[in-house]
């Protein structure tokens, strides 16, 4: 295994660890107020990532936004196989978590360096829980 | 997390397989939190509808109750997706609200109270301080944790119902006396007479502090708001802001003083909300191609007293030849509001009055706009203008006096 060409360290983390492409945000994110949950294209008028397709996606978010559905939402869209890969949060909250722990999403929250700095939408990444560690493996 | 015997023999299976998997899941939970232990609820409420489980979500809870799950504390359930007496009317998926049934069967073999409303606080349990509960949807735990004093996290649909199975929940975040504190201040010197207004300021602040940890501290307010107005107050908070509690100066129990309220801490912000921030608000919205044809009274469900209120502005009136009214209320609500006569203000106005259901999270809501030509949605909740983007509606926040004027004239200004 090569050595990573740059890594994150993140607070919190659970989920097996996982490779994508990583899709940065400087928008907050909730899959009912952004998510077409039927496509899994981000819909809403105006969201930062508006059109952006987040299957199989490392999704990067400042923040969490509302709300309680993603408790369901998460396990309904991992079924239709429209789901990321990983969310990775700056900041979350318990419902974004209680979601992805009952879809088996690897989830993540709290960074440093912050992903801006290291990271651009495409780069290849891993996510490691067990380490708390983001690796950026190739860039775009 | 430490377990007692009590959680550990659950864990091992000796309360049967439901009740471990979902302690397993807490712990799970817990874990990422930080949370060394359980600590017992008295209370959980859930949101369970086909909209938001999907089949998936439906063959789990057919798992579940293969496995002979059972609710050990009283659970009821958030608004749903469907009232079954207008499906039809909404042009709404008949395998769907079949679905739909099949949950709400489910969920009672589970002993779930299935009470379809997001006003429990207002209409079926009001939690004293220091209760810990395991509550969703948001503007649940908001009221819960803020205007009762009881202690509830976000808890998602399948996160209460483990906690329903189980008796308990991971003691983090607001379980806690730490996260309780104030952390920001914020003044109010704005008139505020209307829910939209309330609302508002929950938009003002949300936007400004988008942290589940993040507890606005409110102070300096002309007069006290009412159940209504502060149920729109937190439910905007909670959307726009993703947070679970405030405080208010003289209002909410955690909060006699500025000072205890903050509980030490360092406000990291403080906000002055007057008259023209909130006239910015109504401002600031883009009126597109001025359309009225869509007006919507709904997130949070509205209580009986609104449904008075509301009733009294449309008594009388006829809705804009083309423009639709939905209000949303609880089965209990309106039931009464039949015996009162406000129902019949509404309907004779030709609103459409839905019950057990929120407007946002009706099934087939996309394809309802479409075939509407509905393009925007006026209504007076702050939160509903917030949350139904993923359905491409331009959104636009009026109060419930503009409201109706703009229902009954077709006028969007």
């Amino acid at each position: 295994m090569t050595a990573p060409l740059a890594t994150i360290l993140v607070a919190r983390a659970c989920g097996p660890a996982v490779e994508g492409e990583a899709v940065l945000s400087s928008e907050g994110f909730s899959p009912r107020y952004d998510l077409d949950r039927w496509s899994g294209v981000i819909t809403k008028p105006g969201h930062k990532l508006e059109g952006t397709n987040i299957r199989d996606k490392i999704l990067f978010f400042p923040t969490a936004k509302g709300g309680i559905a993603a408790g369901w939402a998460f396990f309904d869209i991992k079924h239709k196989g429209i789901a990321p890969r990983a969310l990775v949060f700056g900041v979350t909250n318990p419902v974004m978590v209680q979601g992805a722990v009952f879809a088996d999403l690897t989830i993540t929250e709290g960074w440093s360096p912050h992903p801006a700095e290291v990271l651009h939408t495409g780069d290849w990444v891993r996510v490691d829980p067990a380490r708390k560690v983001i690796e950026l493996l190739r860039r775009a | 997390m430490r377990l007692t015997a009590h959680e550990q023999a659950m864990l091992d299976g000796r309360h049967g397989a439901a009740a471990s998997d979902a302690l397993r899941y807490q712990i799970e939970v817990g874990r990422f939190w930080g949370a060394g232990r359980f600590v017992p609820i008295t209370n959980a409420h859930m949101m369970g509808d086909i909209e938001v489980m999907g089949d998936a979500g439906l063959d789990w809870l057919r798992g579940a109750c293969e496995k002979r799950a059972h609710c050990s504390i009283p659970i009821t359930t958030n608004a749903r997706c469907i009232d079954f007496a207008f499906a039809e009317r909404l042009g709404q998926d008949p395998a769907e609200a079949t679905k739909e049934r099949t949950i709400i069967r489910l969920l009672r073999e589970m002993n779930v109270v299935t009470t379809d409303t997001c006003i429990n606080y207002q209409t079926i349990y009001q939690p004293h301080l220091g209760e810990h509960v395991a509550w969703g949807d948001t503007g649940t735990v908001i009221y819960a944790n803020s205007v009762f004093g009881a202690r509830s996290n976000f808890e998602a649909g399948p996160a209460a119902f483990a906690a329903a199975l189980t008796g308990r929940t991971p003691e983090y975040g607001f379980h806690l006396d730490e996260h309780r504190k104030g952390t920001l201040v914020v003044r109010l010197s704005a008139q505020l007479d209307d829910l939209a207004d309330w609302g508002a300021v929950g938009k003002i602040v949300g936007e400004r502090h988008q942290n589940y940890f993040a507890v606005p501290v409110f102070a300096g307010m002309r007069r006290a708001p009412n159940s209504d107005e502060l149920k729109h107050l937190g439910a905007a908070l909670a959307s726009y802001g993703s947070m679970a509690m405030f405080h208010m100066v003289g209002v909410t129990p955690e909060a006699p003083s500025l000072e205890r309220a903050l509980g030490g801490n360092r406000p990291v912000d403080e906000i002055v909300i007057d008259d023209a921030a909130l006239e910015r608000v109504y401002a600031g919205y883009d009126l597109r191609d001025r359309s009225a044809s869509l007006v919507v009274f709904s997130g949070p469900q509205l209580s009986l007293l609104e449904m008075k209120s509301l009733g009294g502005m449309f008594r009388g009136r006829k809705l804009h030849p083309g423009t639709h009214a939905f209000v949303t209320t609880s089965h209990g609500v309106k039931s009464a509001a039949r015996e009162l006569g406000y129902l019949q203000d509404l309907e004779a106005a030709g609103a459409t009055v839905l019950e057990g259901v929120c407007f946002y999270i009706l099934q087939n809501l996309s394809q309802m706009r479409v075939r509407n030509g509905w393009t925007n949605m006026i209504s007076n909740s702050a939160k509903i203008v917030n949350i139904i983007g993923a359905h491409r509606f331009n959104t636009i926040l009026r109060r419930t006096r503009d409201c109706v004027e703009i229902a009954c004239t077709g006028r969007l200004q």
